[in-house]
């Protein structure tokens, strides 16, 4: 078992964000469909389509989440977000059929976490949003618990690549139990070990050209 | 769009899973700090101007720049925030003294705070356990005996322990050494516990 000392700040929970989490600031660069519903003076050069000096009303672009959540006003003179395809209704009946069947890595890595943020943004198909999300872990999240609790020391890349972040953390926290768990059976829980932090520094020294 | 150098900060620090401190981005920050004084003159003049000559028009691209510079302060915060945990678990891992390429990666302000978590560390420990304090950077797991067998993975020079006898740490050689002196040395590989 490797006592690692390095504890970084964690997503939030749901809807909300933690400021200060990595995961979650790349979580929100997740890019959304939108339409702008006022012109946006002097922007123009953000929408790469048109040469125009602002951003016309009814423009349709990309806006990552943060900015989109940052603009959005429930009286919806700003801005319009879309779904994106994969909260849509025809992707939430396949999710509903067989969550397993799924490639969550594809969907857009954050299945859950975007889905969450999307709920933000008081779309009238926001119970159903919710709901999926929460059915399709529930089905997905034995399978992932088993084969998590299940592979000692072997290659897991084909059980973890069609799991969303979320999942893949989840799947890592069986493992580490997993491992402890096996390491204390055999009594290497009392061996004194170097520091899993050390040995990648000398590792990675290796590889470093330092003047 | 405005704050792609700002994430790219933090994807940088992202990729390293498993905690390691790569090298401070002083360039990346700077130009991060650029793009927001950017921001800010322009909504000034946007605001100015919006005042004195009555252009409500100009508001929502003020409210987008603004979110813009509040994207870009919330990167900056978190990547010297977790550059500080990464840190932080430095003294643990490693001891107080760190080896000069580590160092390399530093700030000097992170330096400095690496200077102050080693004294707040210690004040602790002295105050706890009674006269001696307590060292709880010692028996991260839970000892079995006194003594422990140990091999030394490579050349570390003389090693004297309590009792005043000095010891040869060359490489290879099998010591049966107090178990909290060499504890450090393990974690930092150069002694392997040899369990029988």
């Amino acid at each position: 078992m490797d006592t690692h000392s390095y504890f970084p700040v964690t997503p939030g929970v749901g809807m909300e964000e933690n400021f200060l989490s990595l995961d979650d600031i790349l979580l929100s660069q997740e890019r959304l469909p939108v339409r702008t519903e006022c012109v946006f003076p002097r922007l123009g050069f953000l929408e790469k389509s048109s040469d125009s000096q602002d951003i016309a009303e009814g423009t349709k672009m990309e806006f990552p989440l943060w900015l989109s959540k940052g603009l959005y006003e429930k009286k919806r003179k700003v801005l319009s977000v879309e779904l994106p395809k994969v909260y849509k209704e025809g992707w939430r009946t396949v999710f509903t059929a067989d969550p397993n069947v799924v490639d969550l890595h594809k969907m857009g890595p954050y299945y859950y976490g975007l889905g969450s943020q999307m709920l933000h943004f008081d779309n009238p198909e926001n119970p159903d949003i919710a709901k999926t999300l929460l059915q399709t872990f529930i089905g997905r999240f034995r399978r992932t618990m088993d084969s998590s609790q299940n592979a000692y020391n072997e290659d897991t890349s084909v059980l973890v690549g069609r799991l969303d972040c979320l999942e893949k953390v989840l799947f890592r926290s069986g493992q580490n139990g997993l491992n402890g768990f096996q390491s204390w059976e055999k009594g290497q829980a009392s061996q004194l070990t170097a520091s899993g932090l050390v040995l990648n520094y000398r590792k990675r020294k290796l590889v470093d050209v330092q003047p | 769009m405005f704050c792609e150098k700002a994430v790219e900060l933090i994807r940088e620090l992202h990729r390293m899973t498993d905690g390691q401190l790569p090298a401070f981005n002083e360039d990346g920050v700077r130009q991060v700090l650029q793009e927001m004084e950017a921001l800010y003159e322009q909504n000034q003049a946007d605001v100015n101007e919006a005042k004195s000559v009555g252009r409500a028009d100009l508001i929502p691209s003020i409210k987008l720049r603004h979110c813009c510079l509040l994207r870009n302060q919330r990167c900056v915060v978190a990547y010297l925030y977790d550059r500080l945990l990464r840190i932080r678990a430095l003294r643990w891992e490693y001891g107080s003294v760190l080896p000069a390429n580590i160092r390399f990666h530093m700030s000097a302000e992170e330096v400095q705070w690496f200077g102050q978590y080693k004294k707040s560390l210690a004040s602790f420990m002295r105050s706890i356990g009674g006269e001696e304090g307590l060292d709880i950077t010692q028996d991260m797991k839970p000892p079995k005996s006194l003594y422990i067998q140990v091999r030394c993975l490579k050349d570390h020079g003389e090693f004297e322990i309590d009792d005043g006898t000095v010891i040869l740490l060359k490489k290879n050689s099998q010591h049966f050494l107090p178990r909290w002196k060499c504890e450090q040395l393990i974690r930092q590989g150069v002694l392997e516990h040899v369990m029988s």
